[in-house]
């Protein structure tokens, strides 16, 4: 199982907004599809999947906060 | 007005540092281009700087409130402005032919992978582009952007994907800034400015596009 995680994204981000999720749970994923996206005040961030498979649970729904590390995907490579 | 695929690029070493020209292209074009180059950097391709100008254009990032604007969109839409939304952070902002927009598509996996240094980059880079006129000018941790004194002369709004940036930052030049009267740009009670109006001589536009190319290269400079 490989799991999706909030990166480090610079000095100074401790927490950021999951805004919208591209893929629903049970949907096959290719690797570099961008995931989900997450917003700081000026800018927007893509997770991307780091293998093929197919994404088997969401932790986190959109509009909450969420801070470095935290798991917000398990995807099931195929 | 350049014609679009300008190239402006610059050879260092082994690694190509272009400026592209895309002339004045529409908002959702602009993208496309953009999305397209991104692809080429996360697969190990060069860093490019995409540079133009956009019809007058309503962008709504990721954050922008409705009480931002002040106009219902029927109006906008009347009065000749285009709406779109846009995946980058920042709340409302406007573009119009005069103002230069710059997309830097830059690999941050080979730059650190820092977002908040990527934004100060940004920033030193029009910085850096209007002291090129005599304009002294800063960015600002709080209120992102770069401020001439109280008044806001560029906006900033970034996406980042496969740590490769687009979207990026728009930077008044000559454009008519009576047109920002039917947003609250960024969400921010300022005043907005222009080189223009900061120096009050005509700026040529060819002269600011070489100008910004110099700034953003000497900030980003090829690893």
């Amino acid at each position: 199982m490989i799991q999706l995680v909030v990166p480090d994204l610079g000095e100074g981000v401790r927490k950021v907004e999951v805004v919208a999720w591209h893929f629903t749970v049970g949907s096959s994923v290719t690797p570099d599809d961008d995931i989900v996206e997450l917003v700081t005040d000026k800018s927007s961030f893509c997770i991307s999947a780091p293998v093929g498979g197919v994404l088997v649970k969401i932790y986190v729904n959109e509009g909450q906060e969420v801070s470095v590390g935290t798991v917000l995907a398990d995807i099931e490579p195929v | 007005m350049f014609s679009a695929g300008f190239l402006l690029g610059q050879v260092r070493g082994e690694e190509a540092v272009q400026t592209i020209d895309l002339g004045c292209i529409s908002y959702g074009d602009a993208l496309l281009r953009q999305k397209e180059q991104v692809r080429i950097v996360a697969a190990g391709g060069a860093d490019v700087l995409f540079v133009c100008e956009h019809p007058l254009t309503i962008t709504l990032g990721r954050k922008t409130k409705q009480e931002n604007i002040f106009f219902p969109e029927a109006e906008l839409v009347r009065l000749g402005y285009s709406i779109v939304k846009a995946d980058r952070g920042g709340d409302v902002t406007l573009h119009m032919p005069g103002q230069l927009v710059a997309y830097p598509i830059i690999g941050l996996k080979r730059n650190g992978r820092d977002i908040i240094s990527y934004l100060h980059q940004l920033e030193q880079a029009v910085v850096d582009f209007l002291e090129s006129f005599g304009i002294v000018a800063k960015g600002d941790d709080e209120r992102r952007g770069v401020w001439i004194g109280r008044d806001k002369v560029a906006s900033i709004g970034i996406g980042v994907s496969r740590w490769v940036t687009f979207h990026g930052v728009a930077i008044n030049v000559t454009n008519d800034l009576s047109a920002f009267r039917v947003i609250r740009p960024c969400g921010l009670n300022v005043r907005m400015t222009s080189v223009e109006a900061t120096t009050g001589i005509k700026i040529d536009r060819a002269l600011a596009v070489s100008r910004l190319t110099q700034s953003f290269q000497k900030v980003f400079v090829p690893l």
